[in-house]
């Protein structure tokens, strides 16, 4: 059932959120392999339908009032275990809810566990977690992509009908996309960060996942609020994402970039993103060729701040306060042993590249340049959204590949976040939405916004799927 | 920038001051939690002092109108826009692993003090955090946190090297420190960690244009250890350079109970922070109207307080710039006013009492010396229940105990004499127990007038009252 059918049901009594709830777990119980959580609460979330139930009332009307939610592990969630799928937060209680979380309560959701991830958010594949990898419910032998795998997995498995995830670098669009669902990663501060596990500050953000549009929308309107606790979350007219989705925004001007062929994109992305093209076309959107030869300099300035900004947030993973603590005689060796112990081989990895690129001489190489180059492609994105609407291209290079592919090319897996990147590093917002299918696997487009435009984004997606199915299609 | 009267042994030296001084906001500087000295450990610790995973820091305004104060007060440059960076190094009782400091945009910038007259130039003062506090003196084998003072406001005021001896160094830290006090902004409390200083010391010849390599002294607490470590590193640098050696960049620590610094580690293992703008915190921007709102409820600063005691109380010049050197005898003094007279208060806090706070080295505040018992006291000069004389004996007396004045006086039978045929009663006795200095005296020899109140002072313990003495006296030997 889509979000959509889910909500009618409960609030027409059709089901109860218990019966709702129930359901998810025999789901959980039937994808036990596909290793999607790393916590899960069936006596609580019980506990909590139950209280919605006999006070149906009071959550009919909420948007996503009644229906059982998954949260990515890096959201904090009072007395609940958060661990960010690494070894570091095996163990680690918050004392606090994300604001998220908090939101999510708030709207009438169930929170029925946490999800999987790439350890701190940190991979594209869902490998890196210190709890295995998630596989992906199309097939189990390929990755879920990541690092909100668990997220996505959810959804396309038909566990839950929403979830969060968080998108850094690609982190909710890539996962959509090799998973075959919808997910939305918003401009950067619309949805707060307070209670978010950092990986790059600059550009984490949360977001929804859906099979479509529409349920993204609804969560979205309960995810995102303005936050005094987040100094970065920016304070805007709020707006009813569900019910914009009936507006009508007109004919689009659509850009799209000139010799995105030539990017390394698989035959199928290719295929898919043209047919994409010629749906939007008949529905009296223009197109407009962008140029954008610098799409791939996005890249090498992401894999120097996202690093850079991780070495220090990371830093506060010591062994003194909380978190995994190793029998140590002093404290360089507590601090050394905890931490190699603590984190895995990814995440070490960014420590490094990340505390080398911040270092004295070095800065000015890399860290300044970076942020130059980050500048130029925001200030590209502004200048192509003088003359278009939306930005349209394909979400990944290619579908869901096999785990353990890129193990040995480390580079070949920061190649896959080529195409979402972009969006990060301007801070604006992109949705993955379902476009395609070959080879048994779906296949996923991206539309980039200007800022604030979740609105635009969300109505334009969700009159494409008004008129096809590729949303529509589930595992078997 | 030499001065010749500054040199030692032809050697010119160079110093620049970095003051940290702590604010006096409600709360932290990031934190709603309250900021607040000597309160248990770790009970003034919220989440976001902790570091814990997924908090995020909110700037407190508070802090940041007494920065722009501060820049008022130092006729400084009060940035449009500033920016709060990471410096980044591993600590026990630094909780996130970096500060939040400012490195490049810092809040306030080139701005100025006068000492006796010359310029000490300011090159910047920037918003920051304070780290927590480790000890290692409480259990054995175990060092234990308080984070009690993790995340409380900062304020790092930078001097420019302009600075020439140990002595003009602590003059420029008390002028800081009077500004400080004056605007609200720090209480100044050296010993409590408040306010703490770091130097950085450098020898020149006076025809060198080139400054000399300095080392940097850490964490010094109070004015006298800022001349001894001065002081100390001086001799150190001369004693190496006159050997033909090279002083090493480093930074040292002053031992107080050796009188000597030490070093902590030198240039080569120096940490390296890796600064970076902060991304939890978006540039803050300065508004006009904030520089203005902050201008316009600027509390009073010393000279505008100098010039206000002279034209109520008919003060001097001096004493007024004396009164005024510490807002908290300024105001000490002003409340005193209110219930005694003005100018005797004036005198007494000048004197006796300035001397008392010096020999113990305490602040006013600390001292059992009340606005209260102060004002009776000097009540009790003026209205001749006690002299002079036997007021210093009092004020010793209120300044151990904080007893009640008039109990003291009272309790140890201090009262003046001012009963006039006692008085005569004594004189006379004095006059026909010394013939030979009567005649003495009568024959022409003046000075012996003393020697006479002296003899009543002597058999009434002091307390017969001088002027009465004086007249019976000045009566009796016609």
């Amino acid at each position: 059932m889509t979000f959509k059918e889910t909500r009618a049901q409960f609030r027409a009594k059709k089901v109860s959120a218990k019966e709702l709830v129930q359901d998810s777990f025999k789901n959980i119980n039937k994808h036990e392999e596909l290793n999607i959580f790393i916590s899960k609460f069936e006596d609580d979330a019980i506990a909590h339908a139950e209280h919605i139930d006999n006070n149906f009332s009071d959550f009919k009307d909420l948007p996503i009032g009644g229906i059982p939610i998954a949260h990515k592990d890096i959201f904090c969630t009072k007395g609940k275990k958060t661990t960010c799928a690494s070894k570091m937060l095996e163990s680690f209680v918050p004392p606090y809810d994300s604001t998220v979380t908090r939101n999510c309560y708030e709207a009438g959701s169930i929170m029925i566990g946490k999800t999987n991830m790439d350890e701190f958010a940190m991979g594209s594949s869902n490998e890196t977690s210190f709890f295995g990898p998630v596989k992906n419910p199309w097939q189990k032998s390929l990755v879920p992509g990541g690092s909100s795998g668990g997220s996505a997995a959810c959804i396309a498995a038909g566990i839950t009908s929403i979830s969060t995830g968080t998108d850094t670098g690609g982190s909710i669009r890539q996962p959509a996309a090799l998973c075959g669902i919808t997910g939305l990663k918003p401009t950067y501060g619309l949805i707060s960060r307070w209670g978010m596990i950092a990986f790059c500050s600059s550009m984490d953000q949360a977001g929804p996942f859906a099979k479509d549009a529409f349920g993204c929308s609804a969560l979205l309107d309960a995810m995102s609020s303005f936050d005094t606790k987040d100094s970065t979350c920016t304070k805007r007219q709020d707006k009813n994402f569900e019910a914009s989705l009936v507006n009508d925004f007109g004919k689009l001007r659509i850009g799209v970039i000139k010799g995105i062929e030539d990017f390394g994109i698989s035959e199928s992305v290719l295929k898919a993103y043209e047919n994409t093209k010629d749906v939007l076309q008949q529905m009296g959107h223009s197109f407009h060729e962008l140029d954008f030869s610098e799409l791939s300099s996005g890249i090498c300035s992401y894999y120097v701040i996202a690093p850079a900004e991780c070495s220090s947030n990371l830093s506060r993973f010591d062994g003194v306060k909380y978190g995994h603590r190793a029998k140590a005689e002093n404290i360089n060796d507590l601090y050394l042993i905890s931490r190699s112990e603590g984190f895995g081989e990814e995440v070490q990895k960014r420590i490094l590249i990340g505390t080398y690129v911040l270092s004295a001489g070095f800065y000015d190489a890399y860290y300044r340049k970076a942020q130059r180059v980050r500048r130029m492609i925001k200030s590209k994105f502004d200048k192509f959204f003088e003359s278009v609407d939306l930005v349209f291209l394909p979400t990944t290079l290619d579908q869901a590949f096999k785990m353990n592919r890129e193990s040995s090319d480390p580079n070949k897996m920061y190649k896959e976040d080529l195409l979402t990147i972009p969006a990060n590093l301007a801070g604006l917002p992109a949705i993955s939405f379902p476009n395609g299918f070959s080879n048994n696997l779906p296949i996923g487009a991206q539309f980039i916004g200007n800022y604030f435009t979740e609105d635009l984004i969300l109505n334009t997606t969700n009159k494409f799927q008004e008129v096809t199915d590729w949303h529509k299609m589930t595992p078997s | 920038m030499a001065q010749n009267d500054t040199l030692i042994n032809g050697w010119q030296p160079v110093i620049g001051l970095e003051i940290h001084t702590q604010l006096l906001t409600n709360t932290k500087l990031f934190s709603p939690s309250i900021n607040k000295f000597g309160e248990e450990a770790n009970t003034l610790v919220d989440l976001i002092d902790m570091g814990l995973p997924g908090v995020l820091p909110v700037l407190n305004d508070g802090a940041v109108k007494q920065g722009i104060a501060f820049g008022l007060a130092t006729n400084a440059e009060i940035a449009k826009t500033m920016v709060f960076d990471r410096k980044n190094y591993f600590y026990p009782d630094l909780p996130k692993g970096y500060q939040i400091t400012q490195l490049h945009y810092p809040i306030v910038k080139n701005g100025s003090v006068d000492v006796d007259g010359k310029k000490i130039r300011i090159h910047q003062a920037h918003l920051e955090e304070d780290a927590g506090k480790s000890m290692h003196d409480i259990y054995d084998l175990e060092s234990v946190v308080d984070l009690n003072r993790s995340g409380i406001p900062l304020l790092e005021i930078v001097s420019e090297p302009d600075i020439s001896s140990s002595e003009e160094a602590v003059k420029y830290l008390k002028k800081i420190h009077q500004i400080i006090t004056y605007l609200d902004i720090s209480d100044g409390n050296m010993s409590q960690g408040s306010m703490r200083c770091d130097a950085n010391v450098s020898l020149m010849r006076p025809e060198d244009t080139k400054l000399g390599t300095r080392a940097e002294i850490k964490n010094i607490n109070s004015f006298k250890f800022v001349e001894k470590a001065i002081n100390f590193e001086i001799k150190r640098q001369i004693k190496i350079l006159e050997s033909g050696a090279k002083v090493e960049q480093e930074t040292r620590l002053y031992d107080s109970i050796k009188d000597e610094t030490r070093s902590m580690r030198t240039k080569e293992f120096a940490n390296d922070y890796r600064y970076f703008p902060c991304p939890d915190l978006v540039p803050y921007n300065i508004s006009e109207d904030l520089i203005k709102e902050v201008k316009d409820s600027l509390s009073e600063l010393p000279e505008e307080k100098q010039k206000r005691l002279i034209e109520t109380y008919n003060l001097n010049e001096y004493d007024a710039a004396v009164l005024c050197a510490e807002k908290s005898i300024a105001n000490f003094f002003e409340k005193v006013a209110e219930n005694a007279d003005a100018l005797l208060a004036a005198k007494w806090i000048i004197g006796d009492l300035n001397a008392l706070l010096n020999k113990n080295d305490i602040a006013l505040s600390e001292s059992k010396i009340t606005t209260a018992n102060f004002s009776v006291l000097i009540q009790k000069i003026s209205d001749n229940t006690i002299s002079g004389k036997i007021a210093k004996e009092v004020l010793e007396a209120i300044w151990e105990s904080g007893e009640d004045v008039a109990k003291i006086i009272e309790d140890k039978g201090l009262q003046q004499i001012s009963n006039e045929s006692e008085l005569e009663a004594i004189v006379d006795k004095i006059i026909d127990d010394n013939p030979s200095q009567v005649a003495a005296y009568k024959s022409g020899k003046d000075k012996l007038f003393g020697y006479f109140v002296g003899q009543v002072m002597k058999a009434t313990q002091g307390k017969a009252n001088p002027g009465l003495v004086n007249i019976i006296l000045k009566n009796k030997l016609i």
